[in-house]
């Protein structure tokens, strides 16, 4: 790779636990990543509009208020209408098992529960990147 | 307690216990090298009178109900009466919400607390776009006064005692709950709750601010003086390190930010015209209890003494009860697993105990499905009982802060405010809580604290039993609880009828009085008031005052 991995962490959505997202992003970060935080309350269109300007090849986006089947989705299709599908679309936060199968359906390739290991992410964030 | 004769016998006794140790030690050697707090803090094998320093039983321990209100705030505490057993809840509309009152309320739940959700803690309508996706998930969708009235009817406002977790629109929503009373009959001076009305905490940790520092701060000290007049019996704020902890933070630091951010609050009262003794005895904390039972009962003995002598020297407060530290606990939500989710019951059991051995004032306890969604009716139960069981069948309410005078709780005590005194003096160096925050200097200090403890839990130092040790394979929980996307939906066509239904004109003249009076010093509730009555929505509101204040924007740290 000529080029580190870089991945945007945003916070889509009202919800203002952030704790995940920065751990996720300094872990990242500490395994050679380069990494852009979002910080909070950010739309579908800032977030897509952030990955296209920094060139990214991971969103990871993190929720908590339970708005993530209207929000991941949405961030997806804006990516398909960019053009940008190349870009991998991971989620993490409190999200019910159940809901899983529908985020996969919408474009979200991974989704991580609490309790996952950073490592786990990392490794699969190496995995799947520019494919 | 003991002379100086006997504790430099203390200690040379205490030297050659560690010689003998050393033989014992080479046979059987500890479980690790080092052993830590759930803070991370370093703790002696064995502690003695010499590990207190110089201990002055009046001045550090006393008596309780006397400053430094150390062993609790009343002389009798749970021998008088329990603590208030009240659980957080709200969720979808205010009809299910109501009803999730009314069975609390039958189930022995002796206060209200409502969660609000995140379009209506960060001052937007239902029919916002930002608030797509959001109506109804983390609490109760209230738009308008039209709403609040269904989230408490049929329940007495003159019996009940009402917690409300909201902060950037507490003014907005005060004012909804005493044009509520009023309908019911039941005047503002016989109102008993708490706002948490906390935005330093927003900025730090939790993220529902709106405006900035300043304005934020008017709007706290107008309720401040609003109240200490038209609202007596009402607690105006609730100073939090809830939050704090759950962002990552130790124990010391919990106490240290949360008392700074009382300072500022303090401050800003002052130098807006207030006595201090008029407002202090109403200002009320939110703690965190986490797992480490013997470190959060010292927690809360630091945070008494430390805010007492705050009080009493750096604001010289006469009044006793200016100095007393009340406060709410909260379990600790980051606490809890979505691994083998029965297991946190047994965490909150601790936690609770870890509460009640620090001499809380009223509790929620979490319930065991958090991790996965929103508490189910059946799992709230549970977590209520808990609370239940420990008050009535543990015996540990039976005396008054029965662990004072245990050498390892004391020297605790006395290493968690030397901490947290440690971190408030660096942010008075700064210039106070709200330039600290600004700066970023806490929420620094938060990440650093919690991506050590992230990265302690993945080598697998701090266990988290059923998480990273005992793991099993399990089967996915059923029974969570899930708010239908038709409740925006609802709220939208609700919010419609609203705007048809009343008298615009007055509306707008409320609304046009309000901007005008956001650039002057006059006070703002008695105007939000008016305008509530008059049925203007939170978000109309809000969005007047956004218009006048601007919006803070968060400086981002990672």
């Amino acid at each position: 790779m000529d080029r580190p991995i870089r991945v945007l962490v945003a916070k889509p959505g009202l919800d203002g636990h952030d704790r995940g997202a920065k751990v996720i992003a300094r872990a990242l970060r500490d395994a050679g990543m380069e990494v852009i935080y979002t910080g909070l309350r950010q739309t579908a269109d800032q977030i897509v509009s952030a990955a296209i300007e920094e060139d990214v090849d991971c969103v990871a986006v993190s929720i908590l208020s339970g708005a993530h089947n209207t929000l991941f989705p949405k961030i997806n299709k804006l990516l398909l209408e960019e053009d940008a599908k190349d870009i991998l679309l991971i989620g993490g936060g409190v999200i019910p098992v159940d809901d899983i199968p529908f985020l996969k359906e919408n474009g979200v390739s991974e989704v991580f529960t609490p309790g996952t290991p950073t490592s786990v992410t990392i490794d699969f964030i190496k995995a799947n990147v520019r494919k | 307690m003991f002379d100086n004769e006997k504790i430099a016998q203390i200690k040379k006794d205490a030297i050659s216990f560690d010689e003998k140790t050393k033989k014992a030690l080479e046979k059987r050697p500890e479980r690790r090298d080092v052993f830590t707090t759930g803070s991370g803090d370093v703790i002696n094998r064995l502690y003695n009178p010499s590990d207190l320093g110089d201990v002055n039983f009046e001045e550090k321990i006393g008596f309780p109900g006397s400053y430094p209100y150390t062993r609790g705030v009343q002389p009798t505490m749970y021998r008088g009466r329990l603590w208030t057993m009240r659980m957080y809840a709200g969720f979808a509309t205010a009809k299910e919400s109501n009803e999730r009152y009314k069975y609390l309320v039958e189930q022995g739940s002796g206060g209200l607390s409502v969660a609000f959700d995140l379009p209506t803690q960060i001052g937007y309508d239902s029919d916002h776009s930002l608030s797509e996706g959001e109506v109804g998930k983390v609490g109760v969708a209230i738009d308008s006064l039209a709403d609040m009235e269904i989230l408490f009817d049929g329940i007495p406002l003159d019996k009940v005692s009402t917690s409300m977790t909201i902060n950037a629109p507490a003014a907005v929503l005060l004012a909804m709950y005493i044009a509520v009373a009023e309908k019911q009959g039941v005047s503002a001076e016989k109102l008993r709750g708490t706002i948490q009305n906390d935005i330093l905490k927003e900025y730090i940790a939790r993220g529902t601010y709106i405006f900035p520092t300043d304005p934020s701060m008017r709007l706290i000290t107008n309720i401040f003086e609003y109240c200490s007049k038209e609202v007596p019996l009402w607690n105006t704020i609730s100073i939090s390190g809830y939050h704090i902890r759950e962002a990552g933070s130790t124990a010391a630091q919990e106490v240290g930010f949360t008392i700074a951010d009382g300072i500022a609050y303090v401050e800003a009262a002052i130098k807006a015209g207030l006595d201090v003794d008029t407002f202090a005895p109403r200002l009320s904390f939110f703690f965190n209890a986490h797992n480490d039972l013997l470190e959060e009962v010292a927690k809360y003995r630091a945070a008494r003494r430390l805010w007492a002598k705050i009080m009493k020297e750096r604001f010289n407060a006469k009044n006793p009860k200016s100095m007393q530290l009340k406060f709410h606990t909260q379990t600790g939500g980051s606490t809890l697993t979505a691994q083998q989710p029965e297991n946190n019951i047994v965490r909150v059991a601790i936690q609770t105990l870890a509460a009640v051995l620090g001499g809380t004032q009223s509790l929620h306890t979490n319930s065991k499905d958090e991790a996965l969604a929103l508490p189910s009716q059946d799992s709230v139960r549970t977590a209520l009982r808990t609370q239940q069981i420990v008050a009535h069948e543990s015996g540990v309410t039976n005396t008054v802060d029965p662990l004072a005078g245990s050498y390892y709780i004391e020297a605790k005590t006395n290493e968690i405010e030397e901490k947290a005194m440690e971190y408030i003096t660096k942010i008075d160096d700064l210039g106070g809580a709200p330039k600290a925050i600004d700066a970023g200097y806490i929420q620094q200090e938060i990440m650093d604290a919690s991506y050590d403890y992230q990265k302690q839990v993945e080598t697998g130092e701090i266990v988290v039993v059923g998480m990273n040790k005992f793991q099993i394979e399990e089967k996915p929980p059923t029974g969570l609880l899930r708010v239908d996307l038709s409740v925006g939906e609802d709220q939208k066509k609700n919010l419609k009828d609203l705007r048809s239904n009343r008298n615009n004109d007055n509306v707008n003249e409320k609304l046009e009085t309000l901007r005008k009076a956001c650039n002057t010093d006059e006070n703002l509730m008695p105007i939000i008031l008016e305008a509530v009555k008059e049925y203007a929505t939170l978000g109309e509101i809000c969005g007047v005052m956004r218009d006048e204040f601007g919006e803070y924007e968060q400086s981002v740290v990672i």
